[in-house]
């Protein structure tokens, strides 16, 4: 298969995470480093390889960046200076959809961002509660991983490491000011 | 000595031991922890995982909060300690009209804070009950040195000031390669088995290297140590360094802050003795 490579995609991932990815000459130092290639479906020098040639489709919907933990050894090694792990911020960003393996990462920082929103601080029980609901809930009911969440959960509660109240800090509306600017 | 302090979500709830601990702690070396007043989350992975703003701007608002005070700001989280410090130096570079910041403060993770010469030697004049024959394994995570340009950090590869402190307890500091490795905190929740892998790796070289426990200095890692290792009978307890130095500073505290943990940490204390 020959592949005609298109700039404009890689131009636009250098604009929008100010990291030059052009600059990557195929060392394998990230993906050597990398704790979670084993759950990638391209490692990290691969895909940025991909963003050079300008494979949109295929790097947008790579699981590659979803599952990236953010351990920023990739960054820390990059002979080249390339902020790695800021470039997969930007490509989480930017794909809308995440693919089959990490539907429920977004859900996550979904139900994160929620909790913030509303009081400022992450309440650790209703933001749990938020995920919970957002995920299959009945696939977890029938394969008895709730169970063995609940179970987790009771440890937790009766140990004091569950707040059962939330707390609001002062001064919400800064933080409400915060979300109304999201995306600017 | 007085610094600001900003705890972290997670301080409030599933890590109250190491909160719990840092207070007994620091009070104990006559520094005086002034919670930042009204601080907000840092916005960890999910607000930089979603959006550039998000992450700059929460952060900052308690960057200007700590700034009129003009104390040193000191984190307990390391997720938190690398938000505050990245969007600080956004900060400094590019100037957010909303969050006028001006940086007369340095933003300490307490680790480093408590492991500089001065409070170390604070700390060696004051213990009580040395750690004798206790063998731990320093484990630091990821975002307390990586990445370097942002934390600072001057041996990101083979940090040391964990070992410093522990070795000054009188502790026995194990050797090992994976004081850095990542154990997945992010990807808990959403994909387990990923979080799992990686603490068993993590694991499996403390204790081929020789540890009984591990030390954190971070309320995701360690969770994420504990929970992962699920109902296994040979697990391995995680401290955090702040439960250690309160042992052996002869706090009154200490039995509380242990009782809190999902893996029981006490067996290796009472064959010493220490407990």
């Amino acid at each position: 298969m020959s592949i005609a490579p298109q700039t404009s995609f890689l131009y636009h991932i250098e604009e929008k995470s100010g990291e030059k990815v052009s600059l990557c000459y195929q060392c394998n130092k990230c993906s050597s480093g990398c704790p979670v290639t084993f759950a990638m479906d391209f490692p990290p020098h691969v895909l940025l390889r991909m963003v050079q040639l300008g494979l949109k489709e295929k790097v947008l919907g790579s699981l590659t960046p979803w599952v990236c933990a953010s351990c920023e050894t990739c960054t820390t090694r990059c002979p080249n200076g390339i902020d790695i792990a800021r470039v997969m911020d930007t490509l989480r960003q930017m794909a809308r959809v995440a693919p089959a393996g990490a539907e429920d990462i977004p859900k996550f920082h979904e139900a994160f961002l929620n909790s913030i929103k509303a009081r400022g601080r992450v309440y650790e029980v209703g933001m749990l509660l938020e995920y919970m609901f957002k995920t299959d809930v009945w696939a977890k009911i029938k394969s008895r991983e709730i169970i063995k969440e609940t179970k987790l959960g009771w440890e937790m509660f009766r140990r004091g490491k569950m707040r059962l109240f939330p707390h609001t800090i002062r001064g919400l509306e800064d933080i409400k000011k915060i979300f109304e600017h999201k995306g600017k | 000595m007085k610094v600001s302090y900003y705890p972290g979500c997670s301080l409030l709830g599933t890590a109250r031991e190491y909160d719990e601990s840092n207070r007994a702690v620091c009070g104990a070396l006559g520094i005086e922890l002034e919670e930042l007043e009204g601080w907000n989350c840092c916005g960890a992975t999910s607000a930089h995982s979603t959006d550039d703003y998000l992450a700059l701007a929460l952060p900052a608002r308690n960057l200007v909060i700590a700034d009129g005070k003009g104390l040193d700001l000191i984190v307990p989280c390391s997720a938190c300690f690398l938000r505050l410090k990245a969007s600080e130096k956004k900060l400094l570079e590019m100037p957010l009209a909303d969050f006028p910041y001006r940086g007369s403060l340095k933003v300490k993770h307490l680790l480093n804070f408590l492991a500089e010469d001065e409070n170390i030697q604070k700390i060696q004049e004051r213990v009580k009950k040395p750690l004798a024959g206790l063998k731990v394994a320093c484990y630091y995570g990821c975002l307390i040195v990586r990445p370097p340009k942002v934390t600072g950090a001057t041996e990101p590869e083979d940090p040391k000031e964990m070992d410093r402190l522990m070795a000054a307890l009188g502790a026995e500091v194990i050797e090992w390669s994976f004081k850095t490795e990542c154990c997945g905190g992010s990807l808990v929740l959403a994909r387990p088995d990923i979080a799992t892998k990686l603490v068993e790796r993590i694991l499996k070289m403390a204790k081929e290297a020789g540890a009984e426990a591990l030390v954190s200095c971070c309320p995701m890692c360690q969770s994420n140590l504990e929970t992962c290792q699920g109902e296994s009978s040979h697990r391995t307890p995680v401290f955090y360094f702040t439960e250690l130095l309160g042992l052996a500073l002869g706090l009154s505290g200490v039995k509380g802050w242990l009782k809190r943990h999902l893996i029981d940490p006490r067996q290796p204390l009472r064959e010493k003795g220490l407990i």
